[in-house]
């Protein structure tokens, strides 16, 4: 059983380790290892157009990551007790957008758009000389939309699970409603809007598909990463492999550690939940 | 401020209600609209009322033959492998690695999937696994741009995704079930298929609904590791959209696409449904 499950964990991790040996090779050749540098990361931090490519990817992401919180909380706060048909509206398109393969999204937004753009551009080049186009907002609107989905799901797990006594304490005490909203509500969901920007963010910044659709010209770090494979595979792709999985790996320690404080300072103020006694009904 | 409740809630509801709107439906309605239209001469789509598209689903039969066995597939296998490793976790660590090790399986579904599999170019080229082979004296094996290459990264970027819920389910079952088991002289292995099997069945459903989800949509990995040679329906809807700009008979792929997806999903959530009532039945003996 051991030995099982370490053969599981060589399998996950050897293709990492050997993308992050060889960004360290002093060759040219990407397959076989032929002394140790650190040049193809030099090589890759002076490319100007993985540079530019970068800043796409984390200006798009920062954005879409930013807008899908504020949206996503706003829409998990209505949501929550709420009854209906809006609701059941909202339950659905959530579902819908999580659910629907990305590549589908992908295509569904690129011809949606461009048809609108068509339609619309004539008008509006008359109107004010700008075009609209395929590229910095369509990639963050269509990130934006896929992530609001995750920040609502998350934040309303957090508020279906809020103490109401706290709620109706801080109002017996005569606390204005958007005063309980910042002093009691905001501090106790706060961690799970950091995890919900944070999921959004790698999202994002991962993200090929949907990006490949809907990127126009611009060219985020996967799509250049996907192009430059396509040419065949180099030391400095590897470098560039590294570095992303490294920084994911930082953003996902950062959440878990954000995660965990943010539970830690709830139970200050929420009783832990009592683990309910297991009745034995056999 | 003077809003009522009311006015609050749609106050902060109607920005992710366009957002839906102008993103989601609208998007998907295009689709399913332009899958009714035919092919303008330069690409693209011009308006019509036709099931032309629809008729011609045939001609991208291997893209739909390739996705509906090797998902499927992909999805068994990861099951295979993911199931052991989530009981490991789930019955047989010690508390003192369990988070470590579970972390262990969730990284690197965090870190791109682009990146990880490229990685197995390398480990599935010709210097690679087959030269290794190649010394032990197996010769002339071909594994880059093969079914088994595509299978072999499906297993890869999934396994995470299918071990956590299995782990949860495992975690959850009541382990004085099996020590009672145990002690009427049942042997381990009927125990496991008696009580342990039946109980993490709501997570096998969910693991193995994930990823098959995912895995219809796929592009990425027969696109890397398939070399052109074993593509998907992704990889025809990208060649339909992106090079020969053909949207009308685009949109009928991807409109098939989720309409599988769906009727898949439908038996699915019956068969858990069913799993389900089982489970019940169980609980009264």
């Amino acid at each position: 059983m051991r030995l099982y499950a370490a053969l599981v964990y060589l399998f996950l991790y050897l293709p990492i380790g050997i993308i992050a040996l060889f960004s360290f090779s002093a060759g040219r050749s990407a397959s076989q290892f032929q002394g140790f540098s650190t040049k193809w990361y030099g090589r890759a931090l002076e490319n100007p157009f993985v540079i530019e490519a970068l800043w796409i990817s984390v200006e798009v992401a920062l954005i879409s990551a930013v807008l899908a919180s504020v949206v996503g909380t706003m829409a998990a706060l209505a949501l929550t007790g709420m009854k209906g048909r809006l609701k059941m509206v909202f339950d659905l398109m959530i579902h819908v957008a999580v659910m629907i393969p990305g590549i589908v999204i992908g295509i569904a937004t690129l011809i949606a758009l461009v048809s609108v753009f068509d339609i619309v551009n004539p008008w509006l080049e008359a109107v004010s000389g700008f075009r609209l186009s395929m590229g910095y907002g369509s990639l963050i609107a269509a990130h934006g939309l896929f992530t609001m989905s995750l920040v609502v799901i998350l934040v309303r797990r957090r508020l279906e699970a809020l103490d109401r006594a706290l709620l109706e304490a801080s109002s017996d005490l005569g606390a204005h409603p958007l005063g309980t909203f910042r002093q009691v509500t905001l501090p106790l969901i706060a961690p799970a809007i950091l995890a919900g920007f944070l999921l959004s963010f790698t999202f994002s910044f991962d993200d090929f598909i949907i990006a490949f659709f809907v990127a126009g010209s611009e060219t985020t770090l996967p799509i250049y990463v996907f192009s430059s494979i396509r040419r065949g595979v180099t030391p400095e792709i590897n470098a560039i492999g590294t570095m992303v999985m490294a920084a994911s790996l930082g953003l996902l320690v950062v959440t878990q550690v954000i995660l965990r404080r943010g539970g830690a300072r709830s139970t200050d103020v929420q009783s832990e939940p009592v683990e309910r006694p297991k009745v034995d009904r056999s | 401020m003077a809003l009522t409740q009311n006015q609050t809630r749609w106050a902060l509801i109607t920005p992710a209600g366009l957002w839906y709107a102008a993103l989601l439906l609208l998007p998907l309605a295009v689709v399913l609209i332009f899958s009714f239209g035919e092919r303008s001469t330069v690409g693209g789509y011009a308006p019509g009322f036709t099931l032309e598209q629809y008729a011609n689903l045939p001609a991208r039969f291997a893209a739909f033959r390739n996705t509906l066995t090797l998902a499927p597939l992909g999805t068994i296998a990861s099951l295979l492998i993911a199931y052991p490793l989530a009981y490991f976790l789930a019955v047989k660590v010690s508390p003192r690695w369990k988070t470590m090790l579970l972390v262990l399986v969730i990284v690197p579904f965090w870190t791109s999937i682009l990146i990880r599999s490229y990685a197995w170019i390398f480990l599935l080229g010709g210097r690679g696994i087959p030269a290794l082979l190649d010394w032990l004296g197996i010769e002339g094996v071909r594994l880059i741009n093969t079914p088994f290459a595509v299978l072999v990264g499906i297993v890869y970027g999934y396994l995470p995704l299918m071990v956590f819920p299995i782990y949860v389910a495992l975690e959850k079952l009541d382990k004085r079930l099996l020590e009672a088991s145990a002690d009427l002289g049942t042997p381990p292995w009927r125990s496991f298929l008696q009580i342990t099997l039946p109980l993490s069945m709501p997570g096998v459903l969910t693991g193995t609904m994930l990823v098959f989800i995912l895995l219809m949509g796929e592009f990425l990995i027969p696109a890397i590791l398939g070399g052109g040679k074993v593509f998907f329906v992704g990889n025809a809807l990208v060649d339909l959209f992106l090079q020969s700009r053909n949207w009308a008979f685009g949109s009928a792929v991807a409109v098939a696409l989720v309409v599988i997806m769906l009727i898949v999903v439908a038996l699915y959530g019956r068969l858990a449904k069913r799993f389900a009532v089982n489970r019940d039945d169980m609980d009264l003996m």
